[in-house]
């Protein structure tokens, strides 16, 4: 466990140095007993791949004291049990206009965009946090093969539903945002509705899986 | 029931209030009012609870009726409201007759106005909080920006209102400031020496494309990161992150919750709601601070805000 300051009001607990599942359950029990035990300062908790970020109301205490507490709930967030992962699929269409970066990650790698589809609608995924916009869940991990960078300036406005990669993740884009991953194709299904319950198709700890569909099924699934 | 009739919206308004600061878990940001100071001493001024929600008005205001009346309050950037060609003094509240027009021009000064309202503008929530989160289309009303020809509820005022007015005191020590007082970022060791020096030395340009998503600046390129490919991470509220192009961005109340760039700094608590009144082209500075000042800041500036003897003098 390593801790930061992030801001006046804020500290990064990390816990694991590397993208995996091992850091990840450990933050996932974290969370849980943050939740569960909530102490009074708490404002918000925003898990990630390794670290979990936790914002408090700084007139009640200060950083030395929120570390201390947390280090305290170190070994029973250890002793938890793991909770059972529910499995989600995602149709998507991929390349064209769906998918304008699918050809330039095939070539970037010497492969062709159909393998390209293949690599990353054959990997199961772990949804590793939600993070960025409502409903967006980091998927881990892409196959190595065809793992790509963050293109260096984001597109100004991703469009809703684009099925998208960057390094060893792949996420969908619930709203149109901006955003600097590769985009691969699209789903049309809706990622976040306040009106549903859950809100977000993903949630921390699901299994995701992608399929692959026509333009047709596209928009016959569209409209349903 | 009263009303607020939107006669026209101005260049973009929405309804605003605290935000819902606890959804990390979901990815859902805090949003609410981008300068949160104004909004909270609008809401005393006219004995609201600190977090009702009100209007926010940006750039340029529009014009609003009330068919019923209203007690209201102007706080924020000075957009020169008026009711039937008579000025309305900002930072005081103000009973206004039924039928009266108020109507809001280009701001003189900052860049979000903000509208108070006795009993409060009410919708219905999002997540606990009527705030708008304009990028995602949700909360506040409808979860967009006012349209011309929207109709707002008012809520009941919760008691007979006493005519109020900031002390100068209270209005100096929340006044917007162009330089920003920051804490080191949990990556500021990823750059190097020269590019922190730049970074709390040199002018920065807050640029046309900043909103309340973020602020982007524009200034000399800070160097250091490039090379390194960073494990994404939650994000505080107002954290300075750098991307591969060396220009710091601002991140703000509708921000994303994660992300992979490194960050050299995080604006002050305290410091916040000035965030929310940088204009495009506004050109700041940033000065590093301590923890522990950063703390005391904040301690100082809540006391102030939950004091009715010192904010109203």
């Amino acid at each position: 466990m390593r801790f930061r300051a992030a801001s006046d009001q804020s500290i990064l607990v990390y816990l694991g140095e590397e993208i995996g599942p091992a850091a990840h359950e450990r933050v996932v029990k974290l969370l849980r007993l943050l939740q569960k035990e909530r102490p009074r300062w708490v404002r918000n908790v925003q898990p990630a791949y390794c670290s979990l970020l936790v914002n408090f109301d700084v007139c009640l205490t200060d950083h030395t004291e929120v570390e201390a507490t947390i280090r305290g709930y170190e070994q029973r967030a250890e002793d938890l049990r793991a909770t059972k992962a529910r499995t989600v699929e995602i149709p998507v269409c991929y390349g064209g206009e769906f998918g304008p970066d699918l050809e330039e990650v095939a070539a970037a790698h010497g492969l062709k965009p159909s393998r390209v589809i293949e690599f990353h609608s054959s990997a199961t995924y772990h949804a590793y946090f939600l993070g960025f916009a409502p409903g967006f869940a980091y998927l881990g991990d892409l196959p190595a093969e065809i793992a790509t960078p963050r293109l260096a300036t984001p597109r100004k406005k991703v469009p809703i539903g684009s099925v998208a990669i960057a390094g060893r993740q792949t996420a969908v884009y619930p709203f149109p945002t901006p955003g600097g991953w590769r985009l691969l194709g699209r789903t049309p299904l809706a990622v976040f509705r306040a009106d549903r319950k859950p809100m977000g198709l993903i949630s921390i700890g699901d299994q995701v899986r992608f399929s692959p569909i026509s333009g047709d099924e596209f928009r016959k699934l569209e409209r349903g | 029931m009263s009303s607020l009739l939107v006669e026209s919206p101005g260049l973009l308004t929405s309804v605003q209030d605290l935000g819902r600061p606890e959804f990390g878990p979901q990815g859902v940001s805090p949003s609410g009012a981008a300068d949160a100071v104004a909004l909270r001493v609008g809401n005393s001024l006219v004995d609201n609870e600190p977090g009702a929600a009100g209007l926010e008005l940006t750039l340029v205001g529009g014009s609003f009726v009330f068919p019923e009346g209203a007690v209201v309050a102007l706080t924020g950037a000075d957009l020169g409201a008026a009711v039937s060609g008579r000025p309305l003094e900002m930072w005081t509240s103000h009973a206004l007759l039924p039928g009266a027009k108020l109507v809001f021009g280009a701001t003189k000064d900052f860049a979000r106005g903000y509208l108070a309202i006795a009993g409060g503008v009410e919708v219905e929530p999002f997540l606990g909080s009527a705030s708008t989160h304009l990028l995602s289309g949700l909360g506040g009303f409808k979860g967009r920006a006012l349209w011309k020809g929207d109709v707002l509820r008012i809520g009941k005022p919760a008691k007979p209102i006493r005519r109020k007015k900031i002390s100068q005191a209270a209005l100096y020590a929340l006044k917007p400031r162009k330089i920003l007082r920051v804490t080191e970022g949990p990556q500021a060791d990823w750059f190097t020496e020269e590019a922190k020096q730049v970074f709390y030395r040199d002018v920065f340009r807050v640029t046309e494309e900043s909103d309340r998503v973020g602020l982007r600046l524009e200034g000399p390129a800070l160097a250091g990161s490039a090379s390194r490919e960073m494990i994404t991470e939650g994000v505080s509220l107002g954290a300075v992150q750098v991307t591969p192009s060396g220009q710091p961005i601002i991140l703000f109340v509708e921000q994303q919750t994660t992300g992979g760039y490194p960050k050299i700094a995080n604006v002050i608590g305290a410091d916040l709601h000035r965030i929310g009144q940088l204009r495009p082209r506004a050109e700041i500075r940033f000065e590093r601070t301590s923890l522990a000042v950063a703390r005391s800041l904040w301690i100082a500036q809540e006391r102030l805000l939950n004091s009715t003897e010192q904010l109203f003098g």
